[in-house]
């Protein structure tokens, strides 16, 4: 009995989901807990787990391919089981005159229904032979090649337009005529009288990573939707450096080694206890709460960025969120386990560092769902006056970034200076 | 000018040969008493006598074959095949002998004959008596062929093919006989080989003949709900092709779509998409849309035939896929 793998709903606010790489090749074993593929979904890119034994039989979604939550993406079973008949085809309602608007493109010389329907039914006189199921296309590189079409070529050529700087919009991107007619080309720079070799600019297009794909979607989809305001305040971090010194070399024999931004979750997560609307999610008709802190930390991987969750901080100490995060990070890079996908999707309040880049402050972009997200600088020896005089002190920037749907300025910077007093005060760090 | 039915044009074109030249006699399968399949001929009988107006047994071989032998000898016989379908039965006659004898008798013999046949599917005839052979009929040298789809083109081809020296294929849209029209008064013609633009536009050019003129007006209708002014082209004459009409508004909208309401397959719009991309594919904004029917034996069940046949939607999204309008 074959089994059905279906779009997994990776979250409740997922409707489809994209099978961004398949993990497993039909024919191939697959054992429970084995990963069979990579969904993509708004919020990120998700390994779906087999939840049976068995061999991939047949895959009825390919790569790239969005579809909704449920809907069926492939069969598991026995080695050379049948598959039952089950289309994988969304199954849109057809009323009786109701047809097929177009034939897919590809099976522009495959029989119609009706076709195959009669051809079935008058067996002495098939209609026309059936040809053999065309090969899956594979995706066609067009490397140097410039499609446009003739008229656009010949209009290019009569005026003297490079085609290939001509950007195209018509079916698979095609040149067309009007691209050509509406092309206008790049004001050229006044070239310098020293004739010298100006340096070779490498130019080579970057394919698209689905993790870029998700990365850009995500931020557009938050820069669009969430109007950002930001908020930042200079932090005196000298009491608290002092303070994670002493804690440190308190702990050096338990190997526990607590960061700045271990402090900075603590802070956090302090604050949002005092200040609660800072943990909802703008939700239309109402700011929608959240029984846990889930705080995301933004994590810096090779492929990309993405932003897991310390899951249930509230009421954990310092120590405890400085273990948690450690293992965090070392999942989210592969090491002692895989991140949950809770852990990467129900984030409700985020953390953006950038401290060990020396950078002194910056703005982050929130996470869809999360209401903001603070980000930090490096903490710097920086000259301050204090009571007159002009003292050394470690001073870190750090930058909020809120929904102005979830609340306006003045809330955010209560928040904020909240943040910061639990930052230059460390006893706090310690409740 | 007056308002006439297609039907009502052909009559008038071949009552008016019938009285003016003695030499014209009308032969077919039930073309006198009963007044023709599609009453084409209706009263005929009685007003010109069963020495021009001839029943005919189910024998098309014959009948046509009588009728080039009629045409060589100096008469100009008006045939009428009960459907083109039927001219299977004759394409011996049709092909081997009108198209062929006034060549290969050095321009000794000519065969000035009018064969008649209501052609196209949609009215569930089944797959004997519903296909378009005009297209096959296309291909022959040495004869022509027309088909019309306003009543003025009716009586203007009818007149020319009455007085061509060559046979002459005259394919009626068996499903248009109703379609009204203005036909002008007095002693016009329409020539033979020369395309009609039914509606000008300058965006895409849409051409077909024959019942293909209805879908093609009404998909030209939604497109200009967006903006997309359409040309549409009537081949009108199926042979000798205008290939000159077509290429002109092809330079005009850079975009073409040929309609067949015949089978897809091998149908004279292939030739016309052939002929378009050799002759202005400089000028073509990408590949030539084509609809046609299915290549399917024509089936009787309504909703199968009308699957089987081109709608507005599939022009639409062919132009879609082409040209991505």
């Amino acid at each position: 009995m074959a089994t059905r793998v279906t779009m997994p709903s990776m979250g409740a606010d997922m409707t489809e989901g994209t099978v961004a790489r398949w993990l497993k090749k039909e024919g191939e074993a697959v054992k429970r807990g084995d990963k069979m593929a990579e969904i993509e979904t708004d919020k990120t890119v998700v390994e779906m787990e087999a939840y049976a034994d068995g061999t991939l039989l047949k895959v009825l979604v390919p790569e790239g391919r969005k579809v909704p939550v449920g809907q069926l993406i492939a069969w598991l079973g026995q080695p050379g089981e049948k598959v039952p008949e089950e289309s994988g085809a969304p199954a849109g309602p057809l009323g009786p005159a109701a047809r097929p608007a177009a034939p897919p493109p590809t099976s522009a010389s495959a029989p119609s229904p009706v076709a195959t329907r009669l051809a079935a039914a008058s067996a002495p006189m098939p209609a026309r032979p059936t040809p053999p199921s065309p090969p899956p296309t594979p995706v066609t590189e067009d490397g140097d090649r410039t499609k446009a079409s003739p008229i656009a070529r010949k209009l290019a050529e009569e005026q003297g337009i490079d085609i290939s700087k001509v950007v195209g919009t018509g079916p698979g991107g095609r040149i067309t005529r009007d691209d050509v007619l509406n092309y206008k080309p790049a004001p050229s720079l006044p070239s310098s009288s020293i004739n010298r070799p100006a340096p070779k600019v490498i130019a080579q297009d970057i394919p698209l990573t689905s993790m870029r794909q998700a990365i850009a979607r995500v931020t557009v989809r938050s820069k669009t939707e969430a109007p950002h305001f930001y908020v930042t305040v200079a932090v005196d971090m000298t009491d608290t450096m002092k303070f994670r010194q002493h804690l440190n070399e308190a702990l050096a024999e338990s190997g526990i080694k607590v960061s700045v931004n271990d402090m900075i979750i603590k802070a956090s997560v302090n604050s949002i206890l005092k200040h609660p609307k800072f943990n909802t999610s703008f939700a239309g008709d109402k700011l929608q709460g959240h029984a846990d802190i889930n705080i995301g930390i933004a994590i810096a991987l090779e492929q990309g960025l993405i932003v897991p969750a310390l899951l249930k901080c509230q009421g954990k100490s310092v120590v405890e969120l400085s273990t948690m995060a450690r293992d965090l990070g070392n999942r989210a890079r592969g090491k002692g386990g895989t991140l949950s996908q809770q852990e990467l999707t129900q984030g409700t309040f985020g953390i953006s560092n950038l401290g060990m880049f020396d950078v002194v402050s910056f703005a982050a972009i929130i996470v869809p769902g999360q209401a903001a997200i603070l980000a930090t600088g490096t903490v710097k020896k920086t000259p301050v006056v204090k009571g007159g005089e002009i003292e050394v002190a470690d001073i870190m920037h750090a930058t909020l970034s809120c929904d102005h749907r979830v609340a306006d300025g003045a809330e955010g910077a209560v928040f904020l200076t909240e943040i910061k007093r639990n930052l230059e005060n460390p006893a706090l760090l310690m409740v | 000018m007056a308002e006439l039915t297609i039907r009502q044009a052909i009559q008038r074109g071949l009552e008016e040969a019938l009285q003016n030249d003695p030499n014209v006699f009308i032969m077919g399968e039930d073309i006198g008493k009963y007044g023709g399949a599609y009453a084409v001929t209706s009263g005929f009988l009685e007003k010109y006598g069963p020495k021009r107006i001839k029943d005919t047994p189910i024998s098309e071989a014959t009948f046509i074959g009588a009728g080039v032998g009629a045409a060589a000898a100096g008469l100009r016989p008006v045939i009428e095949i009960m459907s083109i379908s039927f001219s299977l039965v004759a394409f011996d006659q049709i092909v081997n002998m009108a198209a062929n004898l006034r060549y290969m008798s050095g321009g000794q013999i000519k065969v000035p004959m009018v064969i008649r046949a209501p052609t196209g599917a949609g009215a569930q005839l089944a797959a004997t008596h519903s296909q378009s052979f005009e297209t096959w009929l296309a291909e022959v040298p040495g004869i022509k062929c027309v088909a019309p789809s306003t009543p003025a083109d009716a009586l203007g081809l009818l007149r020319s093919a009455l007085s061509d020296g060559n046979t002459v294929i005259f394919a009626e849209p068996a499903q248009m006989y109703g379609v009204k029209g203005d036909v002008p008064d007095g002693r016009f013609t329409v020539p033979i080989g020369k395309a009609s633009v039914q509606r000008s536009g300058g965006d895409v050019t849409l051409v077909s003949y024959g019942h293909g003129m209805r879908v093609l007006h009404s998909a030209a209708e939604d497109l200009a709900k967006r903006g997309i002014e359409a040309e549409v082209v009537d081949l009108r004459s199926l042979s000798p092709l205008d290939m000159d009409t077509i290429v002109a508004s092809v330079h005009k909208t850079n975009r073409a779509l040929t309609l067949d309401m015949a089978r897809r397959t091998g149908g004279i719009m292939a030739e016309v998409a052939a002929r378009l991309q050799e002759a202005a594919s400089d000028w073509l904004d990408g590949p030539v849309a084509r609809v046609g029917a299915e290549d399917v034996p024509w089936p009787y069940n309504r909703e199968l035939e009308q699957e089987a046949l081109p709608r507005v939607e599939d022009v639409l999204a062919s132009l879609k896929k082409s040209y991505g309008i």
